[in-house]
């Protein structure tokens, strides 16, 4: 065991994993994050923490982990290169390993054009593969990037991004073998709407044997409304949402109900595609769903293993 | 070449502010090819300070001049009868021709008439795009010739990340991705396997990262006798 966290240990028994993600809340206060830790504890067997994400400010992903630890719930914490240079990096990841996070998912992160400071210098020292190069490092050498000695090494499962549904598409397997070369022990996908490119990317990654080196995830994310769906088509990049489910949603009586349903199915047909070791499950503002979709795909109890 | 663009009329008018006998300097090479601060650009620009003048009632005197290379000191000693007399310059050269102008005239105050923007090259008449990033570190062997460091807006070295769709880059329809072109000229080349291997963490002292950069080039450098030969101190 690299962590002995939770998620690896369900991992690597080659049980099927849940994740689910929770975003940090726009406050200074820790109760925001305790409300959402203990609507969806049990419901996954471990939580990523955004970091950022679309370039806002919000709470720290190191600091919520610690709240969701407190709970008694496991952390991912995600590290986007975006607004640290390596040398805060493996202060962070220092600090974050000190108060307990075993799971870290190295991000390049969204461009800050998407947010509400657009005028802010990025940082982007490294990139997400170097960032897994130099986590590895820290973890399997007990050394900084420079080959400092640490007095005492981090213990860390690491995990990346893959999304199947971006391009030059042939690279994107290429990718996600660079990831695990450069030390991914899981990655979580981008939602999956578009299940055929999905199942092709797939196909490609288990002919390259990439499914017996790196855990795959499937990212999925429950729509409320035929809005949301039309919002990802068009308007967030490198997401293939097709027509069929826009439609889905448009038609339905009740959308949110329609959501979960969809979602429910999506996650069982992944269950059953060779290579895919789990699900990751993105309820953007609707972490309150979570339970209720992994219950109905027939994936609870989450038990600590 | 640098590529530069004017800053606005009611921007310069502001940094003259206080100002009375103006020379307008432009320069014939990047910033004329760029359309932004060549000959014909001084003597727009300077049209249209002596009319704000007029009509403001500033007392404004203006007068032009426009060097071959104002980053040269060569080229910049020669308007030394020109600076005579005047309170300021108005440089519409790239920044390094106004800091050259400053540095040889430390009693004038040298004032930028032009945003100084990067390193480019005009990819149709009249659409200029950057090309390079002055990283100190090329690394266009292996990138099939297109710099990641300027042309990918995150600089990422291995790849494009999760937001090029279309060939287009994650902040805009109209910004290609530079990871999709790299990856079309290297299989165009043969040479997808570039692509394979990782690229480790960047060195980025020889960048700015650095502190400002300077390269000697030791058979170039005076040495003391030529300096004296030549009545240089």
């Amino acid at each position: 065991m690299k962590a002995d966290s939770n998620l690896e240990r369900i991992l690597t028994s080659g049980k099927f994993a849940v994740t689910a993600e929770i975003g940090p809340p726009r406050s200074a206060s820790a109760d925001l994050v305790r409300k959402k830790a203990e609507e969806m504890k049990g419901s996954a067997d471990a939580f990523n923490l955004t970091d950022n994400q679309t370039a806002m400010s919000r709470m720290s992903s190191i600091a919520c982990a610690v709240v969701l630890m407190q709970q008694g719930l496991e952390p991912v914490v995600q590290m986007t290169c975006r607004d640290r240079n390596r040398i805060a990096m493996q202060s962070d990841v220092l600090g974050a390993s000190a108060l307990g996070v075993l799971d870290i998912l190295c991000l390049s992160g969204d461009h800050q054009s998407f947010g509400n400071m657009k005028e802010a210098k990025n940082v982007y020292d490294v990139d997400s593969i170097q960032e897994l190069m130099i986590l590895r490092k820290m973890r399997d050498e007990g050394k900084l990037w420079n080959g400092d000695e640490l007095d005492v090494a981090p213990k860390l499962f690491l995990g990346a991004a893959a999304n199947p549904f971006a391009d030059p598409f042939e690279f994107r397997v290429t990718r996600l073998g660079k990831k695990a070369a450069a030390g991914a022990d899981f990655v979580q996908t981008q939602s999956i709407y578009d299940m055929e490119r999905f199942e092709k990317w797939m196909g490609l990654v288990r002919a390259r044997g990439l499914h017996e080196r790196v855990h795959i995830l499937a990212g999925v994310m429950p729509l409320k409304s035929h809005k949301v769906a039309l919002y990802m088509k068009n308007k967030v990049s490198g997401m293939i949402v097709p027509d069929a489910i826009v439609e889905r949603m448009r038609n339905a009586k009740d959308p949110k109900e329609e959501g979960v349903l969809i979602c429910v199915e999506q996650i069982d047909h992944l269950k059953s595609i060779e290579g895919v070791h789990g699900v990751h499950i993105m309820a953007v503002n609707w972490e309150e769903i979570v339970p209720r979709i992994v219950s109905e795909a027939g994936l609870t109890p989450r038990n600590r293993y | 070449m640098i590529i530069g663009e004017q800053k606005p009329l009611k921007e310069i008018c502001d940094i003259l502010e206080g100002h009375h006998r103006i020379l307008v300097a432009g320069c014939r090479s990047c910033v004329a090819i760029c359309l932004a601060g060549g000959e014909k650009e001084v003597g727009i620009l300077s049209e249209s300070l002596r009319l704000h003048s007029d009509l403001a009632g500033k007392g404004w005197e203006i007068d032009e001049v426009t060097v071959e290379r104002q980053c040269e000191n060569e080229w910049v000693r020669e308007i030394a009868p020109k600076i005579e007399g005047k309170d300021a310059v108005l440089s519409i050269a790239c920044g390094v021709g106004a800091q050259t102008i400053q540095a040889m005239y430390p009693k004038v105050r040298s004032l930028p008439g032009l945003n100084t923007s990067n390193m480019g090259a005009p990819i149709e008449p009249g659409i200029f795009m950057e090309r390079c990033g002055g990283c100190g570190d090329c690394v266009l062997h292996l990138t099939g010739g297109i710099c990641p460091i300027v042309r990918c807006a995150k600089s990422l070295l291995n790849g494009p990340c999760g937001g090029s769709q279309n060939g287009k880059c994650e902040i805009g329809k109209e910004t290609p991705c530079a990871w999709e072109e790299i990856y079309q000229s290297l299989k165009e080349l043969g040479r997808l396997d570039l692509l394979e291997a990782n690229i480790p963490p960047k060195d980025w002292t020889p960048s700015r990262s650095g502190g400002p950069r300077k390269i000697v080039r030791p058979e170039a450098v005076m040495s003391e006798t030529e300096r004296q030969l030549r009545g240089e101190r």
